[in-house]
């Protein structure tokens, strides 16, 4: 038994010594929607990558937006998907990083606010002061479309923070999971990203007779590609360029069911200013 | 105690709020008798890696908490043990995971550290209780390194060696619980799965998990600990790039420093003012609505878990079931007590929707299998009268009596556990002092996150020294290394 045990450890131990990574090219993704499958998703996204700008590229899974921007301002992920609040708070704590590209849905992104039927509110193009003293859901902690920017909506109407508005308030983590926690009827109003809404519907994956889009915001801008300023000093000058011109080439819809976008598009600082805004005034930034 | 705890019911959030958990239950009985063991990315190396986390930060923990032991009976000493042993292993990740990142180093010590305060507790006591017998005999000039190393040392060997077996259990368990702040291990996958409602793939991984725990005394050998602790730190991964020490420097002289001292220039009086309303601030809104639902959800799952315990130890008692009856008692107590209580949560959560129910039926659930089980072998060595009643007789009026003392002391004895596991339980969105703790970092806002968890370190020890009073006064003794 005794030498079964050493060498079946042995064994795994040459199987699984973890090869270091040094000067390898690392980006990461905010967990926004369906978490499982996150690997082979992005892998093959990193495939890409390491094709187009012929260094090494890898993706690392994280359980957190802020997990996410800390191993970006720690330097473990040189790249990254953020959303708007993630990339603001992130180019902040990381100077000279510069967001590059964003979806193609992106400057006009939406956060849908969701009521579960037994609500028996229907769609308005006003914002449903109704939902006052209901339950409601946000997405994660640290999402834009499904915490600052309903946020923002919900204090602008009410003028009273989300708490002292409805009976009760919860993270839901992600945004697939605010409409299923919706749909159960775990809460009786969410608000979710439009884009996961979109596809999650054409996936079969939303009941309609138990889920609705109650209300959609005025749009804002949201996700972003953002890139470490000395990227350039440690992996060879230029490779911020490449990288910018890799992900405005990425065209394969099946990588961009990933994020999911139709297609990405230059982005700068400037554009995210409004989110620093916003963050702003309802405490989230300071 | 027990008015404490009806008050305490009558403030607590307690609703199930689900439409219709019937549906979802069908799915998780579905799910749990159709495992799909390769439905999860990257499950191999999740297995490996919370092993090689377990056997590492309860290696260095023991090594640490040894010497601490060592140097015990310095006040300071037994502070800082209880200190550290007073924040959750999941909250030193997530101090760690800013300072080293998503690195080897991160697990080990979120681990290592909280352990080493356990350690040197129990080692301490441990040395203390020892046989002095042996002591008498040799001669008077031996030097003090001598004795300990030849005398005392042997003695306590065979006790530190069970113990450390013990924590290795509790080792596996924690480490597997890192993987919900984002660590590579079985935690990662199975919160993921939970959460999306992929049933078979999470009763997999809780079946290996299962599996792990209940085959640990077939391959922990002590002959093969050096060379688990050797393979251990060839398969973590080491991390994506080197352990950067500016990024610690930072930590402690920028990130943790309260933000009004960080944003002034020279610091004066309206720097004070404004911390002075940044801390009040920070206490009235976070802090102390966390400490009423912390106090309010530890005595409710409390008292649950000794009504539990009640019911639960019977089943694998000797003294009122036969050998099957016994068997299946044994296996709902093994999954019960080794279903980590964050997952117990999760499950109720889905179920009932988000009120404080989940946590306390999955406190209660946890901690009441964890005494049963103890309960439950301490009655397989009482002898009782030929002329002894049967069942529900025996049960009140003999067996019942007898044990309760020790059921008490083992009640107090997991107190302050329990209050350490509902802070966490506030990651799942229970507003404990964990729920804005877990905020605070989602926010990026270390200074209140460090704030917040020293303040429910205080909280923890308070409840330590109150339930070491109440155990004096009614003198209840519990033997550290059951539990």
């Amino acid at each position: 038994m005794l030498r079964f045990l050493v060498g079946f450890f042995l064994i795994i131990s040459v199987i699984h010594t973890e090869q270091v990574f040094a000067n390898t090219f690392v980006f990461t993704a905010i967990p926004d929607e369906d978490e499982s499958k996150l690997r082979s998703r992005f892998d093959k996204v990193a495939t890409y990558l390491t094709n187009q700008l012929a260094i090494e590229v890898k993706y690392i899974p994280v359980k957190s937006y802020g997990a996410a921007v800390t191993a970006f301002r720690n330097n473990q992920v040189q790249l990254a998907w953020f959303g708007g609040l993630s990339g603001v708070r992130a180019r902040a704590l990381v100077s000279g990083s510069t967001a590059i590209a964003q979806g193609v849905e992106d400057p006009n992104f939406q956060t849908y606010f969701i009521a579960h039927s037994s609500t028996g509110l229907k769609k308005s193009s006003n914002f449903p002061i109704i939902i006052a003293g209901k339950t409601f859901t946000f997405g994660s902690k640290g999402s834009t479309s499904g915490r600052l920017m309903p946020e923002f909506y919900i204090r602008k109407h009410f003028s009273k923070s989300p708490n002292k508005v409805f009976s009760r308030v919860g993270f839901s983590g992600n945004h697939s999971r605010t409409i299923s926690l919706v749909q159960s009827g775990a809460f009786q109003i969410g608000a979710t990203n439009f884009q996961v809404w979109k596809k999650d519907l054409a996936a079969g994956k939303i009941d309609t007779s138990k889920v609705s889009v109650i209300w959609e915001t005025p749009s804002y801008p949201d996700y972003n590609w953002t890139i470490r300023g000395d990227v350039d000093k440690n992996f060879g000058s230029g490779l911020i360029e490449r990288v910018k011109t890799a992900l405005l080439n990425l065209k394969d819809p099946d990588l961009l069911a990933s994020f999911p976008r139709k297609g990405f598009i230059p982005a700068s600082n400037a554009d995210f200013r409004p989110i620093v805004t916003v963050g702003k005034q309802i405490g989230l930034i300071e | 105690m027990l008015a404490v705890s009806v008050i305490s019911w009558i403030y607590a959030d307690i609703e199930i709020i689900t439409q219709d958990p019937w549906n979802e239950v069908m799915r998780m009985v579905t799910g749990i008798v159709t495992p799909d063991f390769l439905e999860t990315d990257n499950l191999i190396t999740a297995i490996v890696n919370t092993i090689a986390f377990a056997i590492l930060g309860v290696a260095f923990g023991n090594f640490l908490g040894f010497f601490l032991a060592l140097a015990f009976h310095i006040r300071l000493v037994r502070a800082g043990c209880a200190f550290i042993r007073a924040i959750h292993e999941l909250f030193w990740a997530l101090v760690f995971l800013q300072v080293f990142g998503l690195s080897a180093l991160t697990g080990i010590l979120a681990l290592a550290i909280p352990y080493s305060g356990i350690f040197a507790k129990v080692y301490a006591e441990i040395l203390e209780e020892a046989d002095t017998t042996s002591l008498k005999t040799i001669s008077q000039s031996t030097g003090r390194i001598s004795i300990f190393v030849f005398v005392r040392l042997p003695d306590a060997w065979i006790h530190f060696k069970t113990y450390s077996l013990y924590r290795l259990e509790c080792g596996l368990r924690s480490s597997a619980i890192l993987g919900f702040v984002g660590l590579p291990t079985l935690g990662f996958h199975l919160e993921t799965a939970f959460a999306e409602g992929k049933y078979s793939e999470a009763s997999a991984i809780l079946i290996i998990f299962f599996l792990i725990i209940a085959t640990i005394r077939k391959w922990s050998h002590a002959k093969l600990v050096p060379l688990y602790i050797v393979v251990s730190l060839m398969v973590i991964p080491w991390g994506l790039s080197d352990i950067s020490i500016t990024n610690v420097i930072r930590f402690f002289t920028e990130d943790i420093v309260p933000h009004p001292f960080r944003v002034s220039g020279p610091i004066d009086m309206i720097t004070f003012a404004s911390f002075f309303a940044w801390i009040t601030t920070l206490f009235m809104d976070q802090a102390l609505p966390g400490i009423i639902a912390t106090i309010i959800l530890t005595q409710i799952a409390l008292v649950g878990a000794g009504a539990l315990t009640l019911i639960f130890f019977p089943l694998i008692s000797p003294k009122f079931f036969g050998f099957f009856g016994r068997t299946l008692g044994h296996i709902f107590l093994v999954i019960t007590r080794s279903t980590p209580e964050y997952i117990l949560a999760l499950i109720f959560l889905l179920l009932w929707g988000p009120s404080m129910l989940p946590a306390v039926i999955a406190l209660a659930l946890h901690n009441g299998a964890i005494i049963g089980h103890l309960m439950g072998r301490y009655t397989e060595s009482m002898v009782l009268r030929p002329d002894a009643p049967k069942g529900i007789n025996l049960y009140a009026y003999d067996i019942l009596p007898k044990i309760y003392r020790q059921f008490l002391a083992f009640l107090f004895y997991r107190w302050e556990v329990i209050m350490r596991e509902t802070a966490i339980l506030g990651i799942l969105g229970i507003t404990t002092l964990g729920f804005y703790i877990d905020s605070a970092f989602a926010d990026l806002r270390y200074d209140r996150a460090i704030l917040l968890i020293i303040i429910t370190a205080i909280l923890n020890l308070g409840i330590d020294v109150m339930s070491r009073t109440i155990r004096a006064r009614l003198r209840l003794r519990t033997r550290v290394d059951l539990l």
